[in-house]
């Protein structure tokens, strides 16, 4: 699998996403500057957190319009899967790939703990050796993480299939108290109708290394590579 | 030319700095107040100087950067034109 890694000014996850790639590659990914217009061909393609652009305007408005993302957008269009986390996400619904907003949490307070997700769908590359239902527990950190969507965009996802995680009790419930943002229908990451563009506000890159206490994300990564291998 | 762009949140989006806004000034004492909503203002100077022709610029910049129609309304009004 050759995974690339977006890098924008201001991103802060793009190192662990290099070194959660290569334990499970074997290869570094290619880390690509915004302002390149060209992408390595890539059959992964991770946005990753951070605050790019200082969170100007609005989060991840502005990395949206950068000259890599006409890239991405044409990587994806030809079938390369693309994963965006946290800040990734922001960027993915501001360029228009996935549906929806992140707005502000509902607290206005950066939260920072680790959370149950649920595993809502298997119809993605990074989802696809998973189990429907699984809960899987990683850490969150986001101002910004707060899903909405009109409601006939909500019950859109949910009839196609595309919520990717739902925020959940250690049992699976999702309950509103589980609920660390105030997501509507405790969402936690969405997939496009091709299940090749993914965004989540998780952090998989931070649980995939027993050093970090947990390896509930690596479990994605590998995912990817049985995948697209 | 200016022009002086207002972004609001649509109504039914919920605005919890509003809220936060709201229960400050109920706290300093400040009554009546039924709701605040909280926006952006962002001030543009363009080259253009045709009216139409600055509205057309101007429409466009709030379209694909300024506003988020997913959450987001704009209107702007230009100076000087």
């Amino acid at each position: 699998m050759r995974a690339s890694v977006i890098v924008f000014p201001g991103s802060n996850c793009d190192r662990d996403a290099a070194v959660a790639l290569e334990s499970v590659t074997g290869a570094a990914p290619r880390m690509v500057w915004h302002g390149d217009s060209d992408l390595p061909r890539s059959d992964l393609i991770v946005l990753p957190g951070g605050f790019s652009y200082g969170d100007y305007l609005r989060s991840g408005a502005m990395a949206a319009r950068a000259p890599i993302m006409r890239a991405v957008v044409e990587a994806a269009r030809k079938g390369a899967a693309i994963l965006g986390i946290c800040n990734g996400f922001q960027i993915l619904t501001e360029t228009g790939l996935l549906p929806g907003v992140l707005m502000r949490n509902a607290s206005l307070k950066f939260v920072c703990k680790d959370v149950h997700v649920r595993l809502e769908s298997t119809a993605t590359a990074v989802t696809s050796a998973l189990s429907v239902g699984q809960v899987l527990t990683l850490p969150i950190a986001h101002k910004d993480g707060n899903y909405f969507a009109d409601e006939e965009t909500l019950d859109r996802l949910e009839g196609e299939g595309q919520i990717a995680f739902r925020y959940c009790e250690a049992d699976g419930a999702a309950t509103w108290a589980a609920n660390p943002n105030g997501s509507l229908r405790n969402i936690a990451g969405i997939h496009d109708t091709s299940g090749r563009v993914v965004g989540m506000m998780p952090h998989p890159e931070r649980a995939a290394d027993l050093l970090l206490g947990s390896i509930d994300g690596r479990s994605l990564f590998e995912s990817a590579v049985a995948s697209l291998h | 030319m200016k022009a002086r762009v207002t972004v609001t949140l649509r109504n039914g989006v919920l605005d919890p700095q509003g809220k936060a806004i709201a229960n400050a000034l109920a706290a300093l004492g400040i009554a009546g107040v039924d709701d605040v909503r909280q926006g952006k203002f962002i001030e543009v100077s363009i080259a253009e100087t045709d009216p139409a022709r600055a509205r057309d610029v101007v429409e466009r910049m709030c379209r694909e950067l300024l506003a988020n129609p997913v959450i987001e309304n704009y209107r702007y009004e230009l100076e000087g034109a």
